[in-house]
């Protein structure tokens, strides 16, 4: 196996920085649908508001992650999981922020959209940090 | 600013679910309107007018009556008090301190603080007179300063009283003063933590005994929880004597400014509905006050319409609701209240005429002048009739928004504009 393999093997790996950003994605959306299912459940509208700005953290982590996703992308030989994993994490994008436009809603107008919206997006963002964060196989062990 | 209309107008873009909003021709006016079904899309509608200078340009006022500017340079002038000797007494300030809650609090209060004035808050009383009665107010003094953001004026027992956003305090006055003697005295503490709706408006009874303070409520739609919500979206009857106070209505979201019909003696109020349920609702609206009366904020609007973003609800207080009497159009965002009188003149002579400062979030900008509302037998009767126009260029940018409107006995209107700054007078002709 020569060094160049090697390299090609781990080159598109995410990085620290986009480890960090990716994992830290998937605790601040579940947050968000916690909160939602407390607000749910007692109208106390302090947990709804924990959950706007827990949404648009995740957002950030989200969307920076999603950059370095494409990066990776763009400069991967072989696209196939880079492909999916970059998918999933577009669309846990694009549903987090419409449900951060469903939060902006004033009192139980976030409801019961929000929560769906939390559910779905908390699972998606668990499945796309699974599949980005798969080990590799192949290269040097 | 350019880049803020791009955002502005890339949110209306993303309006999802909304319909196509028309203008003021589906805004349903009058005592009885009809109220369209609720909406709202993912985002809602904004439309801030970029604001632009006067000139010399002026408001356009009817047939037979002229406008000039008395003062300007003014310190976000909001509301105004002719005194027995003609003097006006204007209120400038801008009051609240409600802290950001949400992401979305900090993206629209940078959105809305666009369309208006980026003056400092006066906090303060400025005095105009007009000595030779030629029209030209040539006197412009502080009458009182270090004010918290002063909104509601009224002038009963020799004393001015003043409506800060904290406190209720008068001013003992003696004709042809024109700076106060001294501090102002407290009458009563008013309602003051978030202060999301800050405005105090002030109104007192013909014997000089109540004082009538409207307070608005601490939220759109209780999104700040009901429990900011006490003593909020009232209006108070205060003993001028001994300063106790008790709520004489309730359920009435923004009363923002108040006013006593001249021959009735009844109560009446302008109120700022909520948001967010689409562009054509909920109406702003007159209504004459009623003692005891409930005007069902937060759990339902004109009369029994349930307002699902509140819950848990309450059934039995939305079957007490009363139904107000006139509405003025969603949005509008009326701020002003003046009861007319004969000396403004053949049509303009039995009414009240209302400010609008215009709307924020509507697609089609409404509000944005003075309107004359005619009573017959002391109540609402007949269409709403423009009166003061020409807010709004033709391109859609804002010269000016009005807000207190006073009928100056001797026959003029004086209208508080805190977008230009300008105190306007209305006149008719000779």
């Amino acid at each position: 196996m020569s060094s160049a393999t090697i390299s090609q093997g781990y080159r598109s790996v995410p990085g620290r920085l986009h480890t960090i950003l990716l994992a830290g994605t998937v605790p601040l959306f579940l947050g968000a649908l916690l909160n939602d299912l407390a607000y749910h459940s007692t109208y106390q509208i302090q947990w709804s508001n924990f959950a706007a700005w827990l949404l648009a953290g995740a957002e950030l982590f989200c969307g920076l992650a999603l950059l370095a996703a494409l990066v990776n992308l763009v400069r991967a030989q072989r696209k196939g999981g880079h492909a999916l994993y970059f998918v999933l994490l577009l669309a846990t994008f694009v549903l987090g922020l419409i449900n951060c436009f469903q939060h902006a809603k004033d009192a139980w107008a976030v409801m019961p959209g929000g929560l769906v919206l939390s559910i779905i997006v908390t699972i998606l963002s668990i499945v796309a940090a699974w599949v980005g964060l798969a080990p590799r196989t192949g290269g040097l062990q | 600013m350019k880049r803020a209309n791009t955002a502005v107008f890339l949110g209306v873009a993303l309006l999802l679910g909304a319909c196509g909003e028309k203008g003021a021709d589906t805004q349903a006016r009058g005592p009885d309107p009809k109220l369209p079904e609720q909406q709202r899309g993912l985002l809602p509608s904004m439309k801030i007018a970029e604001p632009t200078p006067w000139g010399d340009q002026k408001p356009t006022v009817p047939e037979g009556y002229s406008v000039t500017a008395i003062a300007g340079d003014l310190q976000i002038p909001r509301q105004t008090l002719v005194l027995p000797n003609g003097d006006i007494i204007v209120a400038e300030g801008r009051g609240g301190s409600a802290a950001k809650l949400k992401p979305k609090d900090v993206i629209a209060g940078y959105i809305k603080a666009k369309g208006n004035t980026k003056v400092k808050s006066g906090n303060r009383l400025t005095l105009l007179r007009d000595a030779d009665g030629d029209g030209k107010y040539e006197l412009k003094t502080v009458f009182a300063d270090n004010l918290n953001a002063p909104y509601g004026l009224a002038f009963a027992n020799n004393k001015l009283y003043v409506a800060n956003q904290d406190e209720l305090v008068s001013f003992d006055y003696q004709e042809g003063q024109t700076k106060a003697a001294g501090a102002p005295t407290s009458v009563a503490k008013l309602p003051s933590r978030i202060n999301h709706h800050w405005t105090k408006s002030l109104a007192v009874s013909p014997d000089g005994r109540f004082l009538y303070v409207g307070i608005g409520s601490n939220s759109n739609i209780t999104e700040r929880g009901l429990e900011a919500e006490v003593d909020r979206a009232e209006v108070w009857q205060i003993d001028a004597a001994t300063g106790a106070h008790k709520p004489y209505a309730t359920g009435i979201r923004n009363p923002t400014a108040l006013a006593m019909h001249p021959q009735t003696g009844q109560l009446f109020s302008v109120v700022n509905e909520r948001d967010e349920l689409g562009p054509d609702l909920v109406p702003d609206y007159l209504t004459s006050v009623r003692e005891g009366g409930f005007y069902g904020w937060p759990y339902s609007y004109w009369g029994q319409n349930v307002d699902p973003r509140v819950q848990p609800g309450d059934p039995k207080k939305v079957a007490a609701a009363i139904k107000p009497d006139y509405s003025l159009g969603s949005h509008v965002a009326a701020l002003g209240l003046s009861f007319s009188q004969a000396a403004m003149g053949g049509k303009f002579a039995n009414g009240a005429f209302v400010g609008e400062h215009g709307s924020w979030n509507r697609d089609q900008p409404v509000g944005y002048k003075v309107i004359f509302v005619p009573f017959a037998d002391g109540r609402p009767a007949g269409e709403p009739v423009d009166f003061m126009t020409g807010f709004r260029t033709q391109e859609g940018k804002t010269r000016g928004r009005p807000v207190g409107v006073t009928v100056d006995p001797r026959g003029a209107l004086i209208v508080a504009d805190d977008l230009a700054n300008v105190v306007w007078r209305v006149t008719r002709k000779p």
